[in-house]
């Protein structure tokens, strides 16, 4: 028997309709965990670097993780992995919500799309029985309202569905994949889903998800549920309120944004406005969202409650989380809240990225501005005072890829190159080729500069999370806060934040100093890489300061749920190592130290040369070489002497010594 | 006549409360898997949570009796603005849906209130206090005889009225036969 995952991926080629129940091999498991880890493995024996984004043979998986469907609090996320349009490396972005458990007691661990279908489909995944249906009904319907047509016309309401809007379906980059109050949102898993013609893939099942020490594993969960409480009633004093608490970030309760509306900046991610949250704007913001909420909603078995209904007038009812009620206000540098309210209805229907959508439209406003985009190419589009009408009209041409819209449908790094003229300088704010967060500071941060720089996740939300944002301005502030912290991998962590002050020579941008930065940084990275494996959100772990889930409880938990003895450093060594196939696999792709760069204006104040010592350290740290490639000591370690081969084949690796 | 103590349990549900996790599906699921936690698997679940997520429905129902045949007539509820799906508040495993049985061998489920336990499952699981557990004590007739024999007159006559005297009497002597 297989506990806490099923032992069975779904291989569906749709060019020959072809559906497979294929056993997998533990052995994986014990290798590479499961979700991103055992994914990466798949997308590594089976799509070669030539193989192109919108290629038959780019590979897109939903894989659910480790521990969903156990009794694991928040481990609901699905890991969607695929080729990027975007960034033409291994992306992975995850949802949180009802589908992986479903898929579980469906009887599966993944499901894998080879091919392409030659019409819309749909794919209902009921226990054993799977179908691949006709979509072309659908095509064309909103990604949220077309969940519930499929429960209606498969009359199955308890039905998870994951589906694509228009921008799917028309293949742009920042193409989501929705699913009921949750989305796979960055780097265009929409695009990948809607070049194979699947709108959606809905899943119900009813079977059982074993433990292999079920009641060892409840007792675990007592305590993770005894801090869960003790955290939701104990906030972290000293820091802003949006990161006292754990879960997700709780903006659909919190109406406090002064720190995104000052911290972040606006427009194309280029100005803070500094006084922005006046005592004015505070009450009309607030009365806007306390109007447009309904009701707070969770993920499958999470006591949080990140997201809620949204029941705004005049607006059809949707589901929201996170920051996305501010992106598109801010980048059109509108004041009031409630068009955050009106375009996200319209763009999740659509189903794009709340984060580098905007950006993007942004960018074209900038560029017209600038006289590279012309009146031609807004021909149409309402006069520039009304600043909603023009973002709205943007939308609708980038997600039916019409005029102007087809271009900027890729994405600012490639809309920028086909533009020409200058363009260029606009798309500012990327990383490999993705659109960043907005955020734009004055002095370099080393742990920043290396998460942004190097992690493959290629976005910060999803890569920082346990170390402080910032460091607190009086020691006893730093006393308490080292004082009940489970959570560091070692004591040395406590003394190294009782050191770290605002201001002076144990400040940014020396401190933490290289060496050290580089093991703050492995850890961060290492928790999202467990939660990724796990399917934990990364609320309850990586993304918050002080989480339930550590290095410190997840092994115990990890062993009771499989019966697989893994202690700290053995879990370490797992994500550890499809950490490095998965950036092995992108550096087969071409990428090197030299993608490896925040964006130019990030911060005011660079530090070039400690820029490259950073980069140098937190590498030969990581087992790496000047390039950024794993060399074969670090992969032989972790037992991928079949990735340094591969890697010496094609002339990635050259230094054999490292 | 003389009165007993009973302690009545019940579990307060403030529906409006309800996130939806499903938490308490998982919970009640493990604890009733064989051994106890070796398993999870909402559908086995005693407790299920009706959703619809746009129409704000989230409603935590507990399984109940069992019942052979599902009832000619059905309600629709609308409360609140909010219309509610047939049979929704009902708790029966009844042939009408597949709601509380076991999805292998389709036997009824029905909600034990965790037996053994100082506090149901489903109400430790749920961190969002929708489910309140409180026993209490009531004063009740204690059964006679008597009263037995007379509850026993009043389903015997209802079913001579539903389906005739004669065709009662077929049905007991066969009974008697069978025996
Ligand atoms: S913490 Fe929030 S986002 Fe994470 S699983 Fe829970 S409800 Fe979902
Ligand atoms: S555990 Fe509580 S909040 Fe979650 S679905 Fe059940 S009743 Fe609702
Ligand atoms: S009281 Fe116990 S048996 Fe009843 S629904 Fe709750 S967990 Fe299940």
């Amino acid at each position: 028997m297989r506990y806490a995952e099923i032992g069975y991926y779904l291989e569906i080629d749709l060019a020959t309709g072809n559906i497979e129940k294929v056993e997998s091999d533990p052995e994986l498991t014990e290798l590479y965990l499961g979700g991103l880890g055992t994914s990466v493995k798949q997308h590594w024996d089976r799509v070669p670097p030539e193989v192109k984004p919108f290629d038959d043979e780019n590979l897109l998986i939903f894989s659910t993780g480790l521990l969903n469907g156990t009794p694991a609090f928040s481990a609901n996320r699905t890991v969607v992995s695929f080729v990027s349009p975007q960034s033409e490396l291994l992306a992975y972005p995850m949802m949180g919500g009802f589908w992986s458990a479903e898929l579980k007691h469906a009887g599966y661990d993944k499901v894998i799309f080879s091919n392409k279908s030659p019409d819309w489909v749909y794919i209902w995944i009921n226990n054993d029985k799977v179908e691949i249906r006709d979509a072309r009904h659908f095509k064309g319907k909103g990604s949220l309202e077309v969940q519930d047509l499929i429960r209606e016309e498969l009359n199955e309401p308890n039905a998870q569905v994951a589906a694509i809007g228009l921008a799917g379906e028309n293949r742009c980059f920042t193409a989501s994949i929705e699913q009921s109050r949750s989305s796979s949102s960055r780097l265009g898993g929409g695009a990948i889903m809607g070049d194979k013609k699947i709108k959606a893939v809905a899943v119900r099942g009813s079977k059982d998800v074993h433990l292999a020490r079920g009641a060892e594993f409840m007792e675990l969960m007592e305590e993770v549920k005894k801090y869960i409480n003790f955290r939701n009633s104990n906030p972290i004093p000293g820091v802003m309120t949006i990161l006292s608490g754990i879960g997700s970030p709780q903006e659909m309760l919190h109406t406090d944004e002064k720190w995104h509306t000052e911290g972040f900046a606006w427009g194309n991610a280029r100005k803070r406005r500094k006084n922005f949250w006046t005592e004015e704007i505070e009450k009309a913001w607030t009365g806007t969202q306390n109007t447009a909420i309904k009701r707070f909603i969770s993920c499958y078995n999470c006591p949080q409650q990140c997201g809620a209904l949204i029941d705004y007038p005049g607006v059809p009812r949707y589901m929201m989380k996170c920051f996305s009620k501010l992106t598109y206000g801010m980048a059109a540098y509108v004041d009031n809240l409630e068009f955050g309210f009106k375009i996200v209805q319209r763009a999740q229907e659509y189903g794009v990225d709340a984060f580098s959508t905007p950006q993007i439209l942004a960018f074209a406003v900038e560029l017209k501005d600038a006289g590279i985009l012309t009146d031609k190419d807004f021909e149409g589009c309402p006069p520039d005072e009304d600043k909603e009408g023009r973002f709205v009209w943007l939308l609708d041409r980038l997600v039916n890829r019409e005029g102007i819209g087809d271009i900027l449908a890729d994405g600012t790094y490639w809309a920028a190159k086909r533009i020409g003229n200058g363009a260029e300088e606009f798309a500012h704010n990327n990383i490999k080729k993705h659109e960043q967060l907005p955020i734009k500071l004055g002095m370099l941060d080393p742990l920043y500069y290396l998460m942004y720089a190097t992690n493959e996740k290629i976005s910060i939300t999803q890569i920082e999370g346990n170390w402080p944002q910032a460091p607190f301005p009086k020691r006893e502030q730093r006393e308490q806060f080292v004082k009940e912290w489970p959570q560091v991998p070692d004591e040395r962590f406590k003394e190294w934040l009782l050191e770290w002050e605002p201001r002076g020579e144990k400040s940014i941008p020396h401190y933490p100093p290289p060496p050290m930065a580089s093991e703050i940084v492995d850890w961060m990275e290492m928790i999202h890489n467990i939660d990724d494996a796990l399917g934990l959100c990364a609320g309850m772990a990586s993304f918050c300061l002080k989480p339930p889930y550590h290095i410190n409880n997840l092994p115990q938990l990890v062993s009771a749920a499989t019966g697989m003895d893994v202690d700290r450093d053995e879990l370490k060594r797992k994500v550890n190592r499809s950490r490095n196939l998965h950036r092995a696999f992108n550096n087969c792709r071409g990428m090197t130290r030299a993608d490896e760069k925040p964006p130019e204006d990030h911060w005011r104040h660079r530090f070039p040369e400690l820029e490259e010592e950073l980069l140098s350290t937190y590498y030969a740290f990581k087992g790496w070489n000047h390039d950024g490639i794993p060399t074969r000591e670090r992969l032989h370690e972790l037992d991928l002497d079949y990735v340094a081969d591969e890697l010496e084949k094609r002339g990635i690796l050259k230094d054999v010594q490292g | 006549m003389s009165k007993v103590k009973k302690i009545v349990k019940n579990i307060r549900v403030d529906a409006d409360k309800c996130n939806g996790c499903r938490g308490c599906e998982i919970a009640c699921s493990a604890f009733h898997a064989e051994p106890k936690y070796s398993s999870v698997n909402p559908a086995r679940s005693r407790i299920r949570v009706l959703t619809n997520r746009l129409k704000d429905i989230w409603l935590p129902v507990f399984a109940g009796e069992y019942t052979p045949t599902e009832c000619a007539g059905r309600d629709i509820y609308t409360i609140d603005g909010k219309e509610y799906e047939e049979c929704a508040f009902c708790r029966a495993a009844c042939p009408s849906r597949d709601m509380f049985k076991e999805p292998d061998s389709g036997l009824p489920l029905r909600c034990d209130m965790c037996e053994g336990e100082d506090e149901p499952l489903c109400v430790k699981w749920c961190l969002t206090n929708v489910l309140v557990y409180e026993e209490r004590e009531v004063w009740v007739e204690e059964e006679t005889e008597e009263m037995k024999q007379e509850e026993l007159h009043v389903g015997l006559e209802s079913l001579a009225d539903k389906y005739g005297r004669d065709k009662l009497m077929d049905a007991v002597a066969r009974m008697n036969a069978k025996d």
